[in-house]
């Protein structure tokens, strides 16, 4: 047992396994990365200044009417049909009546018992504890089409939450952005496996959406956004027990923390021969916990119905055909041709994969880069950065052009190793381009063989024992007066032709 | 002058206009006039306006004199002006559908149907009354004060769209915009003597109008004659890609229709009376002048059969169902936090927003809005969904094909537009089922979707009071009723003499501006 921050008590999740099968259900937000908004012609871009992209349909002004984005259809469809789903030959958006003050109307319009796409499948590559992979077949339930409502920013209190606050501001902008939302069915039968199944199912249903192109499909930004629904069944009882549902999981990482955190907080209170709550939790990035929302019960009804304003969405065959032609490649087909392309071994491969890096790599070597060095940079010292501050690798800041442009630098002996991660500092603190970081921080490697030389020398003369022991051919003992005339030159000097000069001087 | 201009139709206008024997300053002028000097306010006068722009209204009729001086009108009706329900949303002119709640809201944006009136050149001259959120049949729901009938001031000028109809009668404008969902242009023009048409669902735009139940409303013509519905009808009419309901294929002319009609032949039309729409329940000299507008049909050649709808007996029932369940979720968004009324809670140090939108809807919304909304919110909730939600939109569907039969043997179906003449304020104020009854005859038309008008029949023999026709057609034939209606109103013009509103009394000048919202200013 133990204690998170916010004092729930939580089980050894050994412990947890010894005693419950978890179940779990996700449920996957994208927004699609379409010019226009789902019901008008408002543009989409993020960023833009408060309520600018706002007008009387998505602000839900009287009288106000939707019409439906073409474009939003078609990319619900290719996502149905990468997700191995039937598509609706006729379907409906309706009413999911509800008030809250970021949502223009009180209601908002979505798919409810007819969504567009339905009965699909994933098979999601996990990595197993020997190093290799195997593949989970997650059952999807139902891909919908729906709107965003908009951003509540809550000032004051201490909670940046609703309640305390002194006052409420609402962003509209966000308001009628096309919503496609992914949920499967239970997924059970995983045991200690269910948090990481948890990521890789989303790690890898985002490169299928960065695949399709049909979203920016940036966590941080919120343009796709996990929920996750867990429960814990007797072990071995076949049941499914209460679920809770925790919203707003904006990293990989967490899916899987976030998983694991509710199976050892169920676990405990199930233990204590309490029952779970049937309730929404947030989760904290910070403190890797979940905190109770609210309450989700009977009493909570949407009063579902049909959206009279709008015409049913009939999608010729034809169409769904041709969107078929238009699906990416089947994952694991290429996986297979990315890794035979790169050389990696097996072990390279599932480490890149598993740190949401594929599509980053391939990038970097569209860009120039040699496979091993974009991994490395990638996989090194983006992962470890991305780690400490507590944020996706790929929104780091820094772009698949950058690390191959700085590779190239490095390639060309204009920077160093440890130049480059300077330059990275540089790229991270948004001081410009590669070019811009290495001129404004004055990295380039000193070329001027005089200045080396004379370096060189000095080393020499204050570590006369070391200079003897390599005249002696001693040449391992180099690396001290190497270390010497580096950091003489502020690391600004290529560590091979330093070696050079040394070998050549006591020769 | 003005009086001569006042009583004319908008057709002879567009013509006086066309020919240079007036402008439309002055016509737009003569019409302010009129307005001012009966329409009074909440406590007296006829009360049609809500608002009166006279100043946007003349700038439009100078702008449209400019234009018929260069020989470029905008269309038929260019500089003839026009009076606009008050639900549909008009740019920069207040829009309150008769609700405290939306008191003060300007819009932002014009509905399609007002651009269009706007591009075509037609001075609007102000908004007119109607119970609140089109919920009514008497226009004593509007929030600020009713509308009362020119036939006699007393008595209710029907709703929900009393303003628009009692507008008309009064002469104070010569074409109106209403809307209709259940009945809301017909019965304020059968019970006030003038014409009103609730067009093919879909044929004419609903972007701009502040919607009641979106599946049922349609925006449609409010007029003295059949053929100023058929020329306002044309011109607000056809596709809009802002509104996914609206039909986006050819409608037949309707004013060659009407013209057509008004020829007087009508060989070969099958017209079917409605069974169910007729006879017990309807008043006697409501019933008798249908009776004779059906024998006016015989002699100019029509053939008039029986047809009996029976499921239509169930169609006030499934409205009431349907028709609360949207409008429950369409009024959601009244919640104070965009824009109108906002009230804070009393005794609330910093109230949350969930009690001020509860503080705004309880201060800002009438009975007759509330009961629609616990209505429509019960018959939506999770456990009665189907009962009441399914079954209607099942019945809904039954009545559809009631439809479809009946026009297998008939071109046209007619009834009587409402059961009673125009009754006296207050009479059913505190009985809503005895008011929703006045809408047992229109309502078949709106659950399925078809075209309807209503045109004066006469006057009833008890009472003195006009009593209304309803011609209905299939979905998309609007032009069937056009004829038919120009074809009796003829034939009516020609044994009563003249129009039905040539016997209107004369209506009493009203003292200066009462109406807080600048009636008459
Ligand atoms: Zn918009």
């Amino acid at each position: 047992m133990s204690t998170s921050t916010t004092g729930d008590v939580l089980v050894d999740y050994d412990e947890v396994l010894a005693a419950y099968d978890p179940a779990m259900g996700l449920e996957v937000h994208v927004e699609l990365n379409t010019a226009t908004k789902m019901f008008c012609g408002c543009p989409t871009e993020f960023g833009a200044e408060p309520n600018t992209q706002v007008c009387p349909t998505c602000l839900g002004l009287p009288g106000a009417m939707p019409v439906v984005n073409a474009k939003a259809v078609e990319s619900a469809i290719r996502i149905g049909l990468a997700l191995n789903c039937d598509i609706a030959e006729w379907c409906r958006f309706a009413r999911k009546n509800y008030f809250y003050p970021d949502m223009p109307k009180n209601f908002q319009t979505s798919q409810y018992d007819e969504p567009i796409a339905f009965e699909g499948w994933m098979d999601v590559l996990v990595p197993t504890a020997d190093g290799g992979t195997e593949t989970v077949r997650v059952e999807i339930e139902r891909a919908h089409m729906e709107e965003d409502t908009g951003k509540s920013l809550h000032v004051g209190g201490s909670t940046g939450r609703i309640h305390g606050a002194d006052y409420s501001l609402v962003d509209y902008n966000r308001a009628g952005i096309p919503l496609i939302e992914i949920v499967t069915k239970p997924i059970t039968g995983l045991g200690a496996q269910a948090p990481e199944v948890a990521k890789a199912y989303v790690a890898q249903l985002r490169e299928l959406i960065v695949a399709l192109g049909v979203s920016d499909a940036r966590m941080d930004q919120g343009s796709i956004r996990a929920d996750v629904n867990l429960s814990l069944a007797p072990k071995g009882s076949g049941a499914l027990g209460t679920r809770t549902e925790t919203k707003n999981v904006n990293s990989l990482r967490s899916v899987e923390r976030a998983v694991r955190y509710e199976m050892q907080r169920h676990a405990a209170v199930l233990g204590e021969g309490r029952s779970i709550l049937q309730e929404t939790r947030h989760w904290h990035e910070d403190t890797g916990v979940t905190t109770s929302g609210r309450e989700k019960s009977d009493a909570e009804d949407y009063r579902y119905f049909p959206e009279p304003d709008l015409v049913p969405v009939a999608p010729s065959r034809e169409w769904v055909e041709q969107l078929r032609g238009t699906m990416p490649e089947n994952p694991r087909a290429r996986l297979a041709r990315l890794q035979e392309s790169w050389g990696f071994t097996d072990l390279e491969m599932r480490d890149t994969v598993g740190a949401g890096a594929l599509g980053l790599v391939e990038e970097t070597i569209a860009a120039g880069a040699a496979p091993q060095s974009a991994r490395k940079w990638w996989l090194g010292e983006m992962a470890r950065r991305a780690n400490d501050s507590g944020v996706e690798i790929g929104a780091l800041g820094v772009t698949p052009q950058h690390v191959a442009r700085v590779q190239a630098m490095v390639d060309a002996g204009e920077l160093t190793d440890k130049l480059a991660r300077q330059v990275f500092d540089g790229l991270l603190a948004g001081e410009g381009t590669p070019e811009e970081v290495v001129a404004a921080r004055g990295l380039a490697v000193v070329s001027d063989e005089g200045a080396l030389s004379a370096a060189v020398d000095k080393a020499i003369a204050e570590n006369p024992a070391i200079a003897d022991k390599i005249r002696d051919g001693k040449v391992a003992a180099a690396g001290a007066l190497i270390g010497a005339v580096m950091k003489e030159m502020r690391g600004q000097a290529d560590a091979a032709r330093v070696k050079e000069l040394v070998l050549e001087k006591l020769s | 002058m003005s009086a001569d201009l006042t009583r004319r139709t908008a057709a002879d206008l567009a013509a006086d206009l066309a020919a240079g024997t007036t402008t439309s300053v002055a016509l737009t002028q003569a019409h302010l006039d009129r307005i001012a000097a009966v329409d009074g306010g909440p406590d007296a006068g006829v009360h049609a306006f809500l608002h009166v722009d006279a100043e946007g209204a003349l700038a439009a009729a100078a702008a449209s004199d400019e234009r018929r001086a260069a020989g470029s009108p905008a269309s038929a009706l260019d500089g003839v002006p026009i009076a606009v329900k008050d639900v549909l949303a008009t740019r920069g002119l207040p829009t309150t559908c008769g609700s405290k709640i939306l008191e003060g809201w300007v819009p932002p944006y014009d509905a399609t149907v007002v651009a269009r009136l706007r591009a075509a050149g037609l001075p609007i001259l102000g908004k007119t009354n109607m119970d609140e959120f089109a919920m009514g049949s008497s226009t004593e729901h509007s929030a600020y004060g009713p509308t009362r009938n020119p036939w006699d001031l007393e008595r209710i000028p029907g709703g929900s769209g009393g303003g628009s109809a009692a507008a008309l009668a009064a002469f104070e404008t010569p074409l109106a915009l209403g809307t209709d969902t259940g009945g809301s242009i017909r019965q304020p023009g059968a019970v006030t003597g003038t014409v009103g048409v609730k067009p093919t669902y879909g044929g004419v735009s609903r972007y701009g109008l502040v919607a009641m139940a979106n599946s049922l409303d349609q925006v449609g013509p409010v007029t003295r004659t059949v053929l100023d519905s058929a020329l306002l009808h044309e011109l607000v009419g056809g596709h809009d890609p802002l509104d996914s309901t609206s039909v986006d294929q050819p409608l037949p002319s309707l004013v060659d229709a009407a013209r057509r009609g008004a020829e007087g032949d009508l060989s070969g039309v099958r017209v079917g009376v409605i069974t169910e729409l007729s006879g017990e329940g309807y008043q006697a000299g409501v019933q008798a002048r249908f009776e004779e507008s059906l024998e006016l049909l015989v002699k100019a050649g029509a053939e008039v059969v029986e047809v009996s709808c029976p499921t239509f007996v169930h169609a006030l029932a499934t409205y009431y169902l349907i028709m609360p369940c949207e409008a429950s979720s369409n009024l959601a968004k009244f919640d104070a936090m965009r824009y109108g009324l906002r009230v804070l809670p009393e005794g609330v140090d910093s109230p949350s927003a969930e009690q001020v939108m509860r503080a705004t809807r309880d201060a800002g919304f009438g009975d007759e809005v509330k009961r629609r909304i616990i209505l429509g919110t019960y018959a939506l909730s999770s456990g009665y969904y189907d009962a009441y939600y399914g079954t209607a939109q099942r019945v809904r569907t039954l009545i559809a094909r009631d439809f479809a039969a009946a026009f297998e043997k008939v071109d046209v179906l007619v009834s009587p537009t409402a059961p009673t003449t125009a009754f006296k304020l207050g009479e059913k104020l505190d009985d809503p089922l005895a008011m929703y009854l006045n809408d047992l005859a229109t309502i078949p038309a709106n659950l399925a979707g078809v075209p309807g008008m209503s045109l004066p029949s006469g006057l009833a023999d008890e009472d003195g009071l006009p009593a209304g026709f309803q011609i209905l057609a299939p979905a998309l034939a609007d032009d069937r009723m056009y004829r038919v209606g120009a074809a009796l109103e003829a034939a009516l013009h020609e044994r009563w003499g003249g129009p039905l509103l040539d016997r209107a009394p004369a209506l009493a000048a009203q003292a200066g501006p009462t109406d807080a919202n600048g009636a008459s200013a």
